[in-house]
């Protein structure tokens, strides 16, 4: 393990339940916003529970700050006497308190007096920018709104350690995008550690500093975003950012592929590898193409569907890839599903990195 | 109007009629429910009423009744929320057949149930005698039995009714207060309870109605004596004997706090919160 310093998140979460088990080592900062990022069922909500004391641990340990909150070496400390924060992915606001004493809740039971708590719920549903909403039931705040005094209630608790379960999943499109940007706001200004789960990897690369790919319970893969969607190490993050990935082993520029293809990449690497492309980098002709070193593969159309303002087409063959085409170059070609068609990438246009 | 217009609408009234096999059974019971309620207002002296309301006897039942009724129902939600509590989330060998114990008063005949108080707290009861000896109280032939056969009786309304409403209800929010630093117990007071709070306003309505009503655990354990333990089903049952009218004016009164009670039941706690 390695050394961190007692400030901020370290945890080894393991939960096991039946044949379900997540295994994971969180360490985030102080300050900083670490989002899991996974598709439905990889163990994400699981961990986010395991941290805020709803679940206990199988194994490992959870330390905040110095203190230690699970582990084999304690007793486990009950989530009220955490101080981590949780927003749920549907706000669980209590329906018989209205705005202001949702957001007061958790100062009242943290011993202030009723007035200062009200007076800091006040200014907190001000910070989220809801001014007046203080004397109405959750029934009667919208989408967006609700979320808000949610964010505001686990805030005035002043957590040491601020969960967010799928903060903007439940809400509309248009919504979702106002909201994203004042949540973003809001986790820059908290200054201790904080945690967003979520399945949307928009969600994620606008909130968090960092992002840990979560999948069957485990990090599959860890880093900002912007090394994360260049170099994805699985299909479920290679699909989200729209790219083509392959397994396979190097020498040299070549990368031979698991399915027995090769593909030519510009730089030289050895060992196992992956190759990456985007869709926009393949190029179809109805012949062979002839002319400069490149991976030139013949394929058959699996199917075409609109794509933005081009048409995406699936190919089958030794190489199953996504490509991209105008819809005048798909009308010039005469895609349909079950033609046999030639694609190209350009050696340039491949990605390769070490498995 | 055109044919095509009148097809839907011709349609949707078909699809609305009753079958005639379930109505005639529907309304013979109907009226089988209703008639006797008709029977009795149609034979209420109405010219006398005020006077009959006013005689001390019969304000001295209402009274007794009234008061009896709701210290059974405060008895019932002091020991019976707790009961419901620990039947719906705990988690202990034998929770079925808890309840199965806990709703047997519901079934058992109420006479029986005033046997069985009189054997535990009569003078050579188990309780009863302990208590006469230490403390020389005596439970039966007292206001004090009137209650405890009232909520003998009835406190398994309330247990059910709540058991219900806390299963019912949905415990992502208990888990939200506890991350907000609320323990066990102000868990239960500040979000479980008013969560079920309709529930629980619910089961004491029917407690209270079902404890009003009592008669047989009543009369057996704690006897007919005007004032102390003549409630209003017992005052009635007297009068049936010797004065019909006034039977008729204590029904009426009953009817009334029932129909009250069940209207609004039926307005402020069946509706959607």
């Amino acid at each position: 393990m390695n050394a961190t310093t007692p400030e901020g998140l370290d945890a080894h979460l393991v939960v096991e339940r039946g044949a379900f088990r997540i295994d994971l080592r969180l360490h985030v900062a102080p300050g900083e916003t670490v989002a899991l990022l996974g598709p439905n069922g990889a163990g994400k909500t699981t961990a986010l529970r395991a941290l805020a004391g709803l679940e206990a641990l199988t194994d490992g340990h959870i330390a905040l700050n110095g203190a230690v909150l699970d582990g084999a070496a304690c007793s486990t400390v009950p989530p009220e006497d955490r101080r981590i924060g949780v927003v749920f992915q549907d706000y669980l606001l209590f329906p018989h308190l209205t705005a202001i004493d949702n957001v007061a809740f958790g100062p009242r039971r943290r011993g202030t007096g009723r007035a200062e708590a009200r007076a800091l719920a006040s200014a907190w549903l001000d910070r989220v920018g809801l001014a007046g909403f203080g004397k109405r039931r959750p029934k009667q705040l919208s989408g967006g709104q609700a979320q808000r005094v949610a964010l505001a209630r686990a805030l005035a608790a002043d957590p040491a350690l601020l969960l967010l379960d799928e903060p903007l999943a439940a809400l509309d499109a248009r919504t979702r995008l106002d909201t994203r940007a004042e949540l973003h706001r809001h986790l820059a200004e908290h200054t201790g550690p904080a945690i967003v789960v979520t399945h949307d990897p928009v969600d994620a690369l606008m909130l968090a500093d960092r992002l840990v790919v979560v999948e069957d319970g485990r990090a599959v893969q860890e880093g900002d975003a912007e090394s994360v969607t260049a170099r994805p190490r699985t299909d479920y993050i290679a699909r989200l950012v729209g790219l083509n990935l392959y397994r396979g082993k190097a020498s040299g520029t070549a990368i031979r592929l698991d399915s027995g293809a090769v593909l030519t990449a510009a730089e030289a690497l050895e060992g196992e590898a992956f190759a990456a492309f985007p869709p926009s980098a393949v190029a179809l002709y109805r012949s062979e193409p002839d002319g400069s070193p490149r991976n030139t593969w013949e394929a058959t159309v699996a199917g075409v569907h609109r794509h933005g303002d081009h048409l995406r087409v699936q190919l089958d063959g030794p190489l199953r890839a996504a490509a991209d085409v105008t819809p005048a170059a798909a009308a010039q070609l005469g895609l349909e599903p079950g033609q046999r068609i030639w694609a190209a990438v350009k050696a340039t246009e491949i990605r390769a990195y070490p498995a | 109007m055109t044919a095509s217009n009148t097809k839907p609408a011709k349609r949707k009234r078909q699809s609305r009629r009753v079958p005639a096999a379930l109505l005639a059974p529907a309304v013979i019971g109907l009226a089988f429910l209703i008639l006797p309620l008709a029977g009795l207002l149609a034979r209420t002296p109405w010219a006398e009423l005020p006077a009959r309301l006013a005689e001390p006897e019969m304000l001295a039942a209402l009274r007794l009744s009234l008061l009896t009724a709701t210290a059974a129902t405060a008895l019932s939600l002091l020991f019976g929320v707790p009961i419901a509590w620990l039947l719906a989330r705990g988690d202990f060998p034998g929770r079925s057949v808890l309840r199965a114990l806990v709703t047997v008063p519901l079934v058992l005949p109420p006479v029986v149930g005033g046997v069985a108080l009189l054997l535990v707290f009569g003078r050579n009861g188990i309780i009863g005698s302990w208590l006469y000896d230490r403390f020389d109280i005596t439970i039966p032939f007292t206001t004090t039995a009137v209650i405890l056969a009232m909520t003998f009786v009835s406190m398994p309304f309330l247990v059910v009714s709540v058991e219900g409403a806390l299963r019912g209800a949905d415990l992502r929010f208990e888990e939200a207060a506890a991350t907000l630093g609320a323990g066990r117990w102000t868990v239960f007071t500040h979000v479980t309870l008013p969560m079920v709070a309709p529930g629980v306003l619910a089961g004491a309505v029917l407690c209270w109605a079902r404890a009003l009503g009592e008669f047989g655990a009543t009369i057996t354990f704690a006897g007919n004596f005007p004032g102390r333990t003549q409630t209003m089903p017992l005052a009635v049952y007297l009068a049936l004997q010797t004065d019909l009218e006034a039977a008729i004016v204590l029904s009426l009164i009953l009817l009334a706090v029932s129909v009250i009670v069940l209207a609004s039941l039926r307005d402020r706690w069946t509706a959607t919160p």
